[in-house]
């Protein structure tokens, strides 16, 4: 550098004091480019807990909590979230019905049993299924499963619970099927062929080996395949129907939590009113909900994680 | 023989036959999945297929379903999606970058992956609610395309953000010390090395987070997104409609006609998710052949 002078010593300072402040700048504009997720959740929570504050100061939260009568719209006003929360819990719990038994012996299925070759075409198709819009799988519920269940008995109702649940169940398979395939891949070989060594088939070292080993990764699949259909909106808002029946029949009209908040936005509720503040304290509920399902599988996730590394 | 022996091989016939029974049960699982998904498709199609032509796809929506057309929503969806992932590309990637390439392991970098994998798992609808309060009234955006497009770019961020940062972690360290060694700085390297190796991975998960916001339709109805708007948008801050909005819209009228309308739309709307799919898997496929060599 000496040699260069005093003015060449100069202009390579100067540049090393732009570069300096180049990336500097790029560093700070990155960190808040970070910043705007954890913006983006408290956003949320402050949302909530601002506007669902508005409707607890006019509405007590023990009959918010204990109610079984939800009618903000009618004259007659309750605040009982319980029949909307049983009409997710319905819908839901359809869901896994379906999406339980399909997805995991489906995940087996490719884990244990298919060639590389079905593997390679089995899964992009599961893929197209899950990029299926969730307004599609509604126009399917609505206008496919309805009718055929309505032509199998007459106490299917045009909107319904099981429908709905049914192609929620479809939906949701593959997430469940992908995740405990992965689980079950992740199981290490020596397992499989210490049970084959000993004079397992192959179905006893997949039910008996493979998925009790990959269990706890299947169960956070299915923890968080329950918390996607819990949040599902489009679905139950176009076959489930909007009556907020405080039920557990399949076969009659109800409300899910997300299908009340649409049906409230879509009608002429004015900003302020009571009614719309509901909309605020059904989406703090369903947004814990689906918190506690998701922080819960990465508790499971984490468990399994510690057996194997 | 041995009464044990005998006693054996029919234990061991059953287990034989358990075996291929649930072998069976296993592919017929599958099948029945297939099964759906075809007659999902062929219920869309058989409805829709007819009610395709130039005037559907230039037309707006009418009270006649004989004359609707899905050009607004069409047009609409075009807009929230670029607005959407202009927004998220920018703010995921830099995030990205932040957490890949200079973010010391720490608390920091820690609470924003858990925060990520948190937010991935909030339902969409919530999101709306989010981008009603901030977006319509706080900044006054209103039901504005501005509004809708903000929405949906944080909707997908995590998912923007958690696959570029898969992209920037496999590119090797050694082009990066390599970088280093020859004097670049940190930003240097990342933009001139580190980036155009990871772009087109970072693309393809960029391309798969967008085809989910096409579908969505929940957060925007929300945000009071019109379902019959029978006006193109003509600016940023013009009201509008997306595909899903108008597909519910359809399905949500007693009509047979305005059903098939609406299997026609989502038609359009599934061939937009696949050539997006498409892309992506032949954007990854090049991609591979790229780095083999």
């Amino acid at each position: 550098m000496k040699f260069l002078g005093p003015i060449g010593f100069v202009s390579v300072s100067k540049l090393r004091l732009k570069r300096y402040f180049t990336e500097r700048i790029i560093r700070i504009s990155l960190l808040l480019c970070s910043v705007v997720s954890i913006l983006t959740t408290i956003g949320i929570v402050s949302v909530l807990i601002f506007e669902a504050g508005l409707f607890f100061a006019e509405v007590s939260i023990i009959e918010f909590v204990t109610g079984t009568k939800w009618t903000p719209l009618f004259s007659s006003k309750h605040f009982g979230i319980w029949p909307l929360l049983t009409g997710t819990l319905l819908t839901s719990f359809g869901a896994m019905l379906v999406a339980l038994p399909l997805g995991l012996l489906s995940a087996i299925y490719l884990s244990e049993y298919a060639p590389n070759s079905v593997r390679q075409i089995l899964k992009p198709i599961l893929e197209i299924l899950a990029g299926i819009p969730t307004v599609v799988y509604g126009f399917f519920a609505l206008l496919f499963v309805t009718p055929l269940l309505r032509s199998i008995s007459d106490d299917v109702a045009i909107f319904n619970a099981i429908s709905p649940a049914i192609v929620m169940g479809i939906m949701i398979l593959p997430m469940v099927s992908s995740l405990s395939e992965d689980a079950m891949r992740a199981v290490p070989r020596s397992l499989r062929e210490g049970a084959y060594a000993l004079g397992a088939t192959r179905m006893e070292v997949a039910t008996k080996v493979v998925v009790p080993a990959a269990l706890s990764g299947i169960v956070a699949a299915f923890i968080l395949a329950v918390s996607r259909a819990i949040g599902e909106t489009m679905i139950v808002a176009i076959a489930a129907g909007s009556n907020p029946n405080f039920t557990f029949n399949p076969l009659v009209p109800i409300q899910t939590m997300t299908g009340y908040i649409v049906q409230v936005v879509l009608g002429d509720a004015p900003t302020g009113t009571l009614a719309h503040k509901t909309i605020f304290a059904v989406g703090i509920s369903l947004f814990l909900i689906t918190l506690v399902m998701n922080l819960l599988s990465q508790i499971v996730v984490g468990k399994f994680r510690e057996v194997y590394e | 023989m041995e009464p044990g022996y005998q006693h054996f091989q029919r234990s061991m016939a059953l287990r034989k036959w358990k075996g291929r029974m649930f072998h069976l049960i296993c592919m017929l699982a599958i099948l029945l999945v297939l099964l759906v998904l075809a007659t999902l498709l062929y219920n869309i199609i058989e409805q829709g297929w007819h009610r395709i032509n130039w005037d559907f796809l230039t037309g707006f929506p009418s009270r006649k379903p004989e004359r609707a057309g899905i050009y607004g929503a069409l047009i609409g969806s075009v807009y929230v999606i670029s607005i959407a992932s202009v927004t998220s590309f920018l703010l995921g990637v830099g995030a990205a970058v932040y957490l890949e390439e200079y973010a010391t392991r720490g608390w920091f970098v820690k609470s924003v992956h858990i925060n990520i994998s948190n937010l991935a798992g909030v339902p969409s609808v919530v999101y709306g609610l989010l981008g009603l309060e901030i977006f319509a009234r706080t900044l006054g955006l209103g039901d504005s395309l501005l509004a809708g497009g903000f929405t949906m770019g944080l909707l997908i961020l995590p998912i923007v953000i958690i696959a570029s940062e898969e992209a920037l972690r496999a590119v090797p360290p050694s082009i990066r010390e390599g970088a280093f060694a020859l004097g670049a700085s940190r930003w240097q390297t990342i933009w001139h090395l580190v980036l155009p190796q990871a772009f087109p991975s970072i693309l393809t998960g960029v391309i798969l987070a967008i085809s989910r916001a096409i579908g969505e339709a929940a957060p925007l109805i929300v945000l009071g997104a019109l379902a019959f708007v029978p006006f193109a948008p003509d600016g940023l801050l013009s009201q509008f409609t997306v595909l899903p909005i108008q597909i519910f819209s359809w399905i949500s009228r007693p009509q047979a006609e305005f059903h098939e309308v609406a299997a026609a739309a989502i038609m359009v709307l599934l061939v937009v998710l696949l050539s997006m799919n498409a892309v992506a898997v032949l954007l990854r496929l090049k991609f591979q052949k790229r780095s083999d060599i």
